[in-house]
């Protein structure tokens, strides 16, 4: 895409966040699309295009009585929010609808309207990796990281420490579920789930949504919001099964994903002043980091257990709290990005000062896709 | 891409050790999941058998070899032990 051409003009997320006992997954996202829309100042009958990932698009336009002209139900686990932004704004560039909502929903914890879990036994991961035992993400996104920390001398303090320097951010993020500080003894002395990683390096399960608005950039001034440009995307896909990843200690969806993102916004590490990695586990900003090209390979744990990602550092990272301390709904990427509009706009809980440019970088699956989008407060 | 046999020898490439079992695993928790590279080169998922489930009996690029595990009449599952007399 052009940089810069298509703007963020809405962006919400559910009134409530966290425990959501009353509401459905599709109410989830009509609360956020509704929220979205009243920050915009738009109604449903504005809207003319329609992405989601949870839900089928179908659904959401009938629910909130959209007709669109486009619809993108690309649905590649949590970052599929990144691939519905990268889509949404070459829909806009080609003149295939000119205000898109892309919302989000999930009853993570209270499964209220949630279809159940599990994958087909005929799939891939259900004939060679489901008959060992693995019961869910925290037993197999899991597997690559002892193979790390051999390669790397990544040790159990430096990936306790993705957790502690989180909830420092969490602590300033009043919608944050934590916000008591923890210290490396707390996280290495949680519950252990399966090792190497233990309860406070997994993310939360809870309850919520997010909607974004886009339009072009031409059109953005006409808003109530401060636009928030897109200036670079990316997105890839890798292996349907953990096992398969071709390196255990990178990942190419998010190499791929990153390098498109920062070759199309033509910018470099440095002009990044706040960044969002998908976090559903505590080894995903470490792989992130390296594989965004922010460190060189196997000196992300250290980076980050030195304080150059926690408030007032150089690389403000995950400043929401991130899925370990703020939400984790099961699909993040949204709220990754909707943090990311916060800081641009300005209006973030722990607000990185003078921040122009931000990138949410997200996964899917086990790091089976990747998606990154990056925003500016200016145009380029 | 082409069809070749196995050895059946490989090492020990990643896991996990579960402490969370799925179901029909609660007697065996905890329990490694285990990514094996065989000799020849593929990566496979499987479990550990003859062996302490523990880090400390499960050193990174351990020797392994196959060994197969009658589930029923139809399905046996590839697993992995400690190689008979280390590195090959």
């Amino acid at each position: 895409m052009k940089p810069g051409s298509v703007a963020i003009v809405g962006a919400a997320e559910t009134t409530k966040m966290g425990v959501i006992p009353d509401m459905s997954v599709i109410q989830l996202h009509a609360d956020a699309a509704l929220n979205a829309m009243a920050d915009a100042g738009l109604k449903p009958s504005d809207i003319d295009g329609v992405a989601t990932a949870g839900e089928s698009p179908t659904n959401i336009a009938h629910y909130l009585g959209i007709t669109p002209t486009w619809a993108d139900g690309t649905s590649v686990g949590g970052c599929s929010f990144m691939l519905h932004v990268r889509h949404a704004a070459a829909a806009i560039n080609a003149g295939m609808a000119s205000t898109i909502l892309v919302t989000h929903g999930e009853s993570g914890r209270s499964r209220v309207g949630a279809g159940g879990w599990g994958q087909s036994p005929a799939s891939l991961a259900g004939q060679f990796e489901a008959p060992y035992g693995p019961s869910g993400p925290p037993s197999m996104f899991t597997i690559p990281v002892l193979r790390y920390m051999q390669d790397t001398g990544l040790t159990h303090e430096q990936l306790a420490m993705v957790a502690v320097v989180q909830r420092e951010w969490a602590g300033m993020n009043p919608r944050a579920t934590f916000h008591d500080p923890i210290t490396v003894e707390d996280v290495l002395n949680s519950r252990m789930i399966a090792y190497p990683f233990h309860l406070l390096e997994c993310c939360l399960v809870t309850d919520g949504g997010g909607a974004l608005i886009l339009t072009s950039a031409d059109r953005a001034k006409d808003f109530p919001t401060k636009p928030v440009y897109i200036i670079g995307t990316g997105e890839s896909v890798e292996t349907p099964m953990i096992s398969q990843m071709e390196d255990f200690t990178s990942s190419k969806a998010f190499r791929v994903s990153g390098k498109k993102a920062l070759d199309e916004a033509g910018i470099s590490h440095s002009d990044v002043d706040h960044l969002m990695i998908y976090d559903a586990f505590a080894h995903l900003p470490i792989y992130g980091l390296e594989d965004l090209g922010f460190v060189g390979r196997g000196e992300a744990g250290a980076f980050i257990a030195e304080g150059n990602t926690r408030p007032g550092a150089k690389l403000p990272l995950n400043t929401n709290g991130g899925g370990l301390s703020y939400m984790h709904s099961g699909m993040y990427g949204m709220y990754a990005l909707q943090e990311s509009v916060r800081q641009m706009r300005g209006i973030a809980p722990a607000q990185v000062p003078g921040a122009k440019i931000s990138i949410a970088h997200g996964v899917g699956g086990m790091f089976a896709a990747s998606g990154t989008i990056i925003m500016s407060n200016e145009r380029p | 891409m082409a069809w070749f046999k196995a050895s059946g020898h490989g090492r020990l490439f990643s896991y996990v050790i579960n402490h969370r079992p799925a179901p029909g695993f609660q007697d065996e928790a905890p329990y490694a999941i285990a990514v094996v590279e065989l000799d020849e080169g593929p990566r496979m998922m499987t479990n550990l058998v003859d062996v302490e489930q523990t880090p400390e009996a499960l050193p990174i690029d351990l020797p392994l070899e196959v060994t197969f595990e009658q589930v029923n009449e139809d399905i046996s599952l590839p697993k992995f032990r400690p190689a008979a007399g280390g590195a090959q």
